[in-house]
């Protein structure tokens, strides 16, 4: 459906990714682990109705709404997305601050992190059932409170002025542009504030590959391969394009290297 | 004893030139679809990964012909060779794309990758291994290596296995595609050192032979 924003500030000089290549080309392993599966498999999803808990140690927490979430103040937000694996989109997202609904619930001082959860339905999920599921669900990812606070931080629900297709994880999903696109948790269903680092489902799975910051790094390679270059799809097809080099922290360093100031990048992956 | 009426021996030669052209078909369809679109919105990568998948099933197939004889009585022994080189050309074409196709024959990142990232070491490693196997492919190499030729074509074990763990290491997860090949290679590899066991018990079973040994 059709979905109103106003314009915003934040957009890059540069060529949008097909809409296309944007909601086929996915990585969504609750609808199956290869990039077409998503498109192909979120059919049977229901992304309506919808609430997003979120709780821990807030001085107000509670339950958010879909047609709730809809009323934020809705901003057209076009960033590039860096995923893991070396390739790269730009997109327009329509969301909000996550900020915007942290302040409603009123951190208390000791929460130092938020923790986030993907929805677990196997009926209309064909990725979380059956044999060789390739990770436990539910999903789950985290973010240090400073960094969930950053206005570069959104809340999504929307793409390319529509509410957001199923394979890009309808009805809400979190966008951290800096970070390695598995950051970004789609179909969100919980939010909490906690005090300790929050597990995260691709570190859990092999720590020494994806850690918890996950910062966009074209020095840190990941132990597979460089990351300093990347695909970005949908430019030049088989003899196209050459890769473009990666940015640090995907061409966001400006806004967030200072979040990082005395953190050991290599070592904080 | 053959589940499939055997080949007349004059069509021998027409059969083992069908299978170079239907084994190519693959890679022809792959790259003519990546070429037009039809193969998603990465299709370097999407094609690499098909070739290199395609690889590891030629030599699973390669694998498969001794088995098969064996225990299905079906001898095949003279597709062999071409489903060896056709794996050859694969993996050939596999790293082709790689270096050229994904990495713009950026020769310091394919050299650094190799030599640093294990999963793509097994790979070239494999490739290099498949090197001497292909060029002493022909007849006239099967003649003058008499039972080194036997000795050096054992090389084929070692490379399935560095074909799987370099399949493994490479995928996010082990889902069921990437397991299925494995267990395959698994399951194919586990038969040679069962295969004389098996063959003798086989041997043992047949009336004549019994006959033959309770006359000594």
């Amino acid at each position: 459906a059709p979905l109103a924003a106003v314009p915003s500030a934040y957009k890059p000089d540069e060529k949008l990714t097909p809409r296309e290549a944007v909601t086929t080309y996915n990585n969504f392993y609750e609808f199956g682990v290869n990039k077409e599966d998503p498109s192909q498999n979120a059919g049977d999803f229901k992304p309506a109705p919808w609430s997003v808990k979120v709780e821990g140690m807030v001085g107000k927490p509670r339950e958010f709404g879909l047609e709730e979430l809809v009323k934020m103040p809705l901003e057209d937000r076009t960033y590039r997305m860096r995923c893991v694996e070396g390739w790269s989109m730009v997109i327009p997202w329509i969301g909000f601050p996550l900020s915007t609904i942290l302040d409603q619930v009123e951190p208390l001082g000791s929460a130092r992190y938020v923790s986030f959860e993907t929805v677990v339905r196997p009926e209309e999920m064909p990725g979380q059932k059956g044999f060789f599921q390739p990770l436990p669900w539910p999903y789950i990812e985290g973010l240090r409170l400073d960094e969930a606070r950053h206005p570069l931080t959104i809340l999504a629900i929307g793409l390319y002025g529509e509410t957001l297709p199923n394979q890009n994880g309808a009805p809400i999903r979190l966008v951290v542009p800096w970070k390695y696109g598995f950051k970004s948790i789609k179909s969100i269903v919980r939010i909490s504030l906690v005090e300790q680092q929050p597990q995260t489902t691709w570190k859990n799975a092999n720590a020494r590959e994806y850690g918890f910051y996950s910062n966009v790094n074209p020095s840190v390679d990941h132990p597979r391969w460089s990351q300093a270059t990347e695909q970005r799809i949908g430019e030049g097809g088989l003899f196209g394009t050459a890769r473009r080099p990666t940015l640090p922290f995907n061409g966001y360093a400006d806004q967030v290297a200072s979040l990082y100031a005395g953190l050991d990048l290599k070592a904080n992956y | 004893m053959a589940i499939i009426p055997a080949l007349p021996r004059r069509y021998h030669n027409a059969s083992i030139w069908a299978l170079y052209a239907l084994g190519l078909c693959p890679a022809a369809w792959y790259f003519y679809l990546a070429a037009t679109g039809g193969l998603g919105f990465n299709p370097v990568k999407e094609f690499e990964h098909l070739l290199g998948i395609w690889a590891l099933r030629f030599i699973i197939a390669t694998l498969m012909i001794t088995p098969l004889r064996d225990l299905a009585g079906i001898n095949w022994l003279r597709y062999r060779r071409a489903l060896g080189l056709i794996a050859f050309y694969y993996v050939l074409m596999h790293f082709t794309v790689y270096a050229l196709l994904d990495l713009r024959l950026d020769l310091g990142a394919v050299g650094g990758d190799i030599a640093r990232r294990p999963y793509i070491t097994i790979g070239f490693a494999c490739l290099l291994m498949l090197i001497p196997l292909a060029v002493t492919s022909n007849n006239w190499s099967i003649r003058k290596l008499a039972t080194a030729w036997n000795r050096l074509h054992k090389l084929i074990y070692l490379i399935a296995i560095g074909g799987a763990i370099h399949y493994v290491l490479a995928v996010k997860s082990v889902t069921l595609v990437p397991f299925a090949h494995i267990a395959l290679i698994a399951l194919l590899l586990a038969y040679r050192p069962l295969r004389r066991p098996i063959m003798n018990w086989k041997r043992g079973n047949r009336p004549t032979t019994k006959i033959a040994q309770s006359k000594i």
